[in-house]
C-alpha cells in the first residue's frame, strides 16, 4: 500500500517500527491492568511465564499459533491485493461443515493420513467458495468487500447454527455440534518434538496441521513473491489504475486472491476441528478470524512476520489463560483489548511514529532515508 | 381481533427493536457523509451502553448516564478521528480495533467495578429511562382500531424513542439545509475543493464524528437503559452491523435509513414472534433464516440489483493535502 512518507531502512520498516508500536500497545494495555488494579509487570511476567514456562505451555501456545498463521496469511493474501477480508472469521466457520461431511462420512473407514488430505481439500475449497461471491461481487458488480464480507460472516453463522442445531446434531444429543469424530479424523499430536528437547507434556492438542501451516507460509511467500499472478496481485494492491493500464485483469487478480485467502481461512478449521475438539460445534472459529488481521498488520504482511505474529497471539491466549487464573480480575478478553491495540497502533496509527523515527534518522544519516545531506525539505 | 393486537404487537416490537438500529444508522450517516467509513459502529454503541449503566447506577440518575454514554462513545470516536484523519491511518483497521477494545474493555472493566461477571447493577426506577405515557392514550384506548394504534404503538416508548424519531427529521435539515450539511457532504464527495474554499477538511470531519458519537452514545444507552435494565456483555450483539448494512440499504439518506431501519426492526421482531410457527403459504421458515436476512438483502442490493447503492466518493480515502 503506498504512503504518503519518505523511505526508510527495511530493518527500521521492518523491525524498528512494528516494535515501537507493539510496545505502545503494550504499555497502554498496562494501563488498563493498572485501572483494574493489579499490577501490569507481574502480570506479563506470569503470562510469559504460562506461555513458555512450561512445556505444556509452549504446546498450547504453538496450538493457538497455528490457528492464527491461517487466518493471518489469510488476511495478508487479499491485502497485498489491495482487499480488506474482513470474512476471514466466516470463511473459517462455514469450512467448518466441508471438515464434518468428509469426516463424519470417512472417519469409520479411511485412517487418518487419508482422512487429513480430504478434509484440507474439502476445507480450503468450502472457505474459497464462500469468498468466491464477495470477491466476484468487487470484481464486477463494484460491491464493497469489506461490506460484503462481514455480511457473509453473519450468513455463515446463521448456516451453521441452523444446521448445528439441526440436520449435523445426533438426534440423541443436546449439544448443538455434530457426534465426535472416530479415531480416522483425529490427528496425531506433535507434543513428542517438544518433548525431544526434554520438556514433559501433559496434554496439549499441538497436531500435524501446525506442519501444514507452516508449509502454507512457505506457499503464501512463493505466490506472493515469486509468481506472476503474485507480482500482478502486489502491483493491483499498489495501484488498480496502474494495474488496469498494464493489461491486468481486475477479475482475473481479485477472483484468485479471494479464494485463496477464503481457502486459507478454511484450513484454519482443520486445527481446531481435527486436532483438538474432534467435532465442529457452535462458534468453534471464536473470533480466530478477527486475530487474523491483528496478525497480518503486525507481521507487515510477511509469512515470516505472520508466523512470529501468530507465535506472539499463541503466547497471548495461552499465557492470558494462566493470567486470568492468578489475577481473576484479568479475564481471557484482555486478549481482546490487547488484539484491539495492536490492531489499532500496528494497522490504523503505523505512521504515527515515523516521521520522529525519520526525523531520528535524517539527523544520524540522511542518506539512509533516501535524502541529499543539504536537501533539507523534510518528509 | 386477534390478528389485529398480533398485528399491533408486533409493530410495537418493531418501533424498539429499531431505535437502536436508527440511532447507529443517522450515526453512520454522518461520518460516510463525510467520507470516514466507520465500521466501528458496533464498538462505539457497546462502549455507549457499558458507559451509560454504570453512570446511572453509581449516579442514580438516567440523565447522568446518558452524558456519558455520549462522552465515552465521543471519545472513542476521537479515537478514530485521530487514527484516520490526523495520521490518515485505514479506516476500516481503526474501526475494527476499536470494536475490539469495546468489546474487551466494557467486560474487563465491568468485571472489575461491579464483580457481576461483566454485568452492571440492575439499574432501579429513575435510573433508567420510563415510558412515557402521551396525553390522552388511556382516554382512547377502548376506541377501536385508533385506540390500540394510539396508546400502544404510539404511546408508550420511553423519551430516547421519540428522540430517536425525531432524530430523522432534523438530520435531513442539518445536512441538506444548512451550511455545516453542505460542507460535510462535500467533504465526503471532494474535499479538495473544501479545502480550496479554505475550509479545514480535517476539522469538518472530526465534528462529524462527534455527531456519531453522540448518537451511538444515545443508542447504547438506549440499549442498556431503556431495552434492558443494565449492561449485559456484547450487548449490542451486530446491531453496529446491521446499521451499517440498512445505511448501504438506505443509500446513505437519512428518511430512507429510517424506512431500513424499521424493515430490519420487523424482520427481528417478526422472526421473535414466529418462533418455530408456520406461516401460511410458505410453510415453517427457520429462525436462522429470518436472523440472516438483513444481510441477504444488503448483499442483494450492494451486488446492484435493488438499485444502485452508490457511496459517497471520497469515503475510505484520507485526505492529504497537496505540497
Amino acid at each position: 500500500m503506498s504512503t504518503p512518507y519518505a523511505k526508510l531502512p527495511a530493518w527500521a520498516d521492518y523491525g524498528l517500527i512494528p516494535l515501537i508500536n507493539l510496545f505502545v500497545a503494550f504499555v497502554v494495555a498496562g494501563f488498563v491492568v493498572l485501572l483494574v488494579g493489579e499490577n501490569p509487570l507481574r502480570a506479563a511476567v506470569i503470562l510469559v511465564e504460562g506461555a513458555f514456562g512450561k512445556g505444556t505451555g509452549i504446546a498450547f501456545t504453538l496450538f493457538y499459533a497455528t490457528t492464527f498463521i491461517f487466518t493471518g496469511l489469510s488476511v495478508a493474501v487479499a491485502a497485498h491485493c489491495g482487499l480488506f477480508n474482513i470474512g476471514t472469521e466466516g470463511q473459517a466457520y462455514i469450512a467448518g461443515l466441508g471438515i464434518a461431511i468428509v469426516c463424519l462420512s470417512f472417519d469409520s473407514t479411511l485412517p487418518w493420513w487419508l482422512t487429513f488430505p480430504l478434509a484440507i481439500i474439502a476445507a480450503a475449497a468450502v472457505g474459497a467458495l464462500w469468498a468466491l461471491i464477495p470477491a466476484y461481487l468487487q470484481a464486477k458488480r463494484g460491491s464493497h468487500i469489506v461490506i460484503t464480507t462481514i455480511m457473509f460472516n453473519f450468513i455463515a453463522a446463521s448456516i451453521m447454527v441452523y444446521l448445528l442445531v439441526g440436520p449435523l446434531k445426533p438426534a440423541a444429543s443436546q449439544a448443538p455440534q455434530t457426534r465426535n469424530f472416530l479415531a480416522g479424523a483425529e490427528l496425531p499430536k506433535l507434543n513428542w518434538i517438544i518433548e525431544l528437547f526434554g520438556a514433559k507434556i501433559r496434554s496439549a492438542p499441538l497436531n500435524v496441521t501446525f506442519l501444514l501451516a507452516l508449509v502454507m507460509a512457505f506457499l503464501v511467500w512463493l505466490l506472493i513473491w515469486r509468481t506472476k499472478l503474485g507480482y500482478e496481485m502486489r502491483t493491483y494492491g499498489h495501484s488498480p489504475k496502474a494495474a488496469r493500464y498494464a493489461g491486468i485483469s481486475e477479475t482475473r487478480i481479485i477472483i484468485p486472491a479471494m479464494m485463496i485467502s477464503g481457502g486459507l481461512a478454511g484450513m484454519m478449521a482443520l486445527n481446531p476441528v481435527m486436532g483438538d475438539q474432534h467435532n465442529v460445534a457452535i462458534d468453534f472459529v471464536s473470533g480466530a478470524g478477527f486475530v487474523g488481521i491483528a496478525v497480518a498488520l503486525m507481521g507487515r504482511l510477511h509469512p515470516v512476520g505472520i508466523v512470529l505474529a501468530a507465535i506472539l497471539f499463541g503466547m497471548l491466549y495461552q499465557g492470558g489463560a494462566e493470567l486470568a487464573f492468578e489475577m481473576p480480575a484479568i479475564s481471557r478478553d484482555m486478549i481482546v483489548i490487547i488484539q484491539g491495540l495492536v490492531i489499532l497502533f500496528a494497522g490504523a496509527l503505523e505512521h504515527m511514529f515515523r516521521p520522529y523515527i525519520q526525523a531520528l534518522f535524517a539527523s544520524f544519516s540522511p542518506r539512509s532515508v533516501g535524502m541529499e545531506a543539504v536537501k533539507g525539505k523534510g518528509a | 381481533m386477534d390478528v389485529f393486537n398480533a398485528i399491533i404487537q408486533t409493530l410495537d416490537s418493531t418501533i424498539r427493536l429499531s431505535v437502536p438500529l436508527l440511532l447507529a444508522c443517522l450515526a453512520g450517516l454522518y461520518s460516510e457523509r463525510a467520507g470516514i467509513f466507520d465500521i466501528g459502529l458496533e464498538g462505539k454503541m457497546l462502549v455507549g451502553a457499558f458507559a451509560g449503566a454504570a453512570a446511572a447506577s453509581v449516579f442514580h440518575s438516567a440523565f447522568l448516564g446518558l452524558g456519558m454514554a455520549i462522552l465515552i462513545s465521543v471519545a472513542f470516536a476521537m479515537i478514530h478521528g485521530f487514527a484516520s484523519i490526523t495520521h490518515r491511518g485505514n479506516q476500516i483497521v481503526s474501526g475494527v480495533a476499536i470494536n475490539f477494545i469495546a468489546a474487551g474493555s466494557t467486560i474487563i472493566l465491568g468485571q472489575a467495578w461491579f464483580q457481576q461477571g461483566g454485568r452492571t447493577p440492575a439499574l432501579q426506577p429513575g435510573e433508567r429511562f420510563e415510558a412515557i405515557t402521551l396525553p390522552g392514550a388511556e382516554a382512547i384506548r377502548d376506541v377501536p382500531i385508533i385506540g390500540p394504534i394510539y396508546a400502544e404503538l404510539l404511546s408508550g416508548h420511553s423519551i430516547l424513542v421519540y428522540l430517536a424519531f425525531l432524530m430523522v427529521p432534523f438530520t435531513w435539515w442539518v445536512l441538506f439545509r444548512t451550511r455545516f450539511g453542505l460542507r460535510l457532504r462535500a467533504v465526503g464527495e471532494n474535499p479538495a475543493a473544501v479545502d480550496t474554499a479554505g475550509i479545514s477538511v480535517a476539522w469538518l470531519r472530526y465534528r462529524a464524528l462527534i455527531c456519531t458519537g453522540i448518537l451511538t452514545g444515545i443508542a447504547g444507552a438506549y440499549l442498556s437503559m431503556v431495552q434492558n435494565g443494565g449492561f449485559v456483555k456484547d450487548m449490542t450483539a451486530g446491531k453496529g452491523y446491521i446499521a451499517l448494512a440498512a445505511l448501504i440499504f438506505a443509500k446513505w439518506k437519512p428518511v430512507n435509513a429510517m424506512f431500513a431501519c424499521l424493515l430490519f426492526g420487523f424482520l427481528d421482531a417478526a422472526s421473535i414472534r414466529l418462533q418455530g410457527s408456520p406461516l401460511p403459504i410458505i410453510g415453517k421458515v427457520p429462525a436462522q433464516f429470518m436472523q440472516a436476512l438483513p444481510y441477504i438483502l444488503t448483499v442483494i442490493l450492494l451486488a446492484g440489483f435493488i438499485g444502485k447503492a452508490i457511496p459517497p466518493r471520497a469515503g475510505g480515502v484520507p485526505y492529504v493535502k497537496e505540497r
